[in-house]
């Protein structure tokens, strides 16, 4: 089943909460090889002025790929896995993600073009942390674009 | 940790370099990391049922990995208010051994207005750009 079309520029609702958690922090950092240390101690990223862990600047990837599983993984918008590279990626920082944050997150389907052969499809998610006086404060934008080869490719 | 000066910067300045290497249990790792469990990045028959010559890394991690050379040049990990790749070209990671991948990062641009840094980071393996336009924007 070729890409559905009809997905560019749908906008979903707000995800439900993903929670910071220091030892995931810990975890993540270690893997790419971030040893700065506001991603391991505490009293580190306090020094530095941070009221928790901090996370590596790819860390959203985490919270945005959980957002874009919803159109992903839904069967009408025709998305083969099997045929689908990376195509590229961004992440903008609004403010630093921390340890204890709750992200609730935004996605939205941007585009959706066809270049030879290939189905471009660029999706946004809106990152943002939940704040004591309900207004979601806006964290990060992570931009993804992947390429999805037709049928006959 | 000492944080760079806007002012010492000149377009072109080396910033420093980084070798990655990657085996596979290093993609083990970042899959369960990041939660992306793709089987391209762990299974090889699977990997070459679609078409590709072997595991290959997870874009993603080489493009995390690169831009740990950002952070630990700027001192503070939450300078790094933008960063950005294309993804060129896989990496393979044999079975056994590792994968090498070499990360150099330049001075590409400077905004005095906004005390900004466009690093740019050039990641190769074996000789070939694995990430293109590799840009990391750094507060100072």
């Amino acid at each position: 089943m070729p890409i559905n079309a009809d997905y560019a520029g749908r906008t979903y609702p707000v995800t439900d909460a993903y929670v910071v958690g220091r030892e995931k922090l810990r975890e993540f950092s270690s893997a790419v090889g971030s040893l700065h240390p506001v991603h391991h101690d505490l009293v580190a990223a306090r020094g530095a002025g941070y009221p928790d862990l901090v996370a590596p600047p790819t860390f959203a990837v985490v919270v945005a790929q959980r957002a874009e599983a919803q159109y992903i993984q839904d069967p009408d918008a025709g998305v083969d896995f099997s045929r689908v590279v990376h195509a590229d990626e961004r992440f903008t920082h609004h403010r630093a993600i921390v340890a204890g944050d709750e992200l609730v997150t935004v996605l939205h389907v941007d585009s959706i073009v066809e270049r030879r052969g290939l189905s471009m499809v660029t999706t946004r998610c809106e990152i943002a942390a939940r704040t004591a006086d309900g207004e979601p404060q806006p964290v990060a934008t992570v931009t993804s674009t992947l390429a999805v080869r037709g049928d006959d490719a | 940790m000492t944080r760079p000066e806007f002012s010492d910067l000149s377009v072109g300045d080396e910033i420093g370099t980084r070798t990655v290497e990657i085996d596979r249990a290093r993609l083990v790792r970042y899959a369960g990391a990041s939660g992306d469990f793709n089987p391209i990045h762990w299974n090889e028959r699977f990997a070459t049922e679609v078409g590709l010559p072997g595991v290959i890394a997870h874009g993603m991690f080489t493009m995390g990995a690169a831009v740990a050379l950002v952070e630990e040049w700027a001192g503070d990990p939450a300078a790094v208010v933008d960063y950005q790749t294309r993804f060129s070209r896989p990496v393979p990671v044999p079975d056994q051994g590792v994968a090498v991948v070499e990360v150099v990062g330049v001075v590409g641009a400077l905004d005095a207005d906004a005390s900004t840094a466009r690093i740019d980071l050039a990641v190769t393996f074996e000789g070939a750009r694995v990430l293109m336009k590799t840009q990391a924007v750094v507060r100072l």
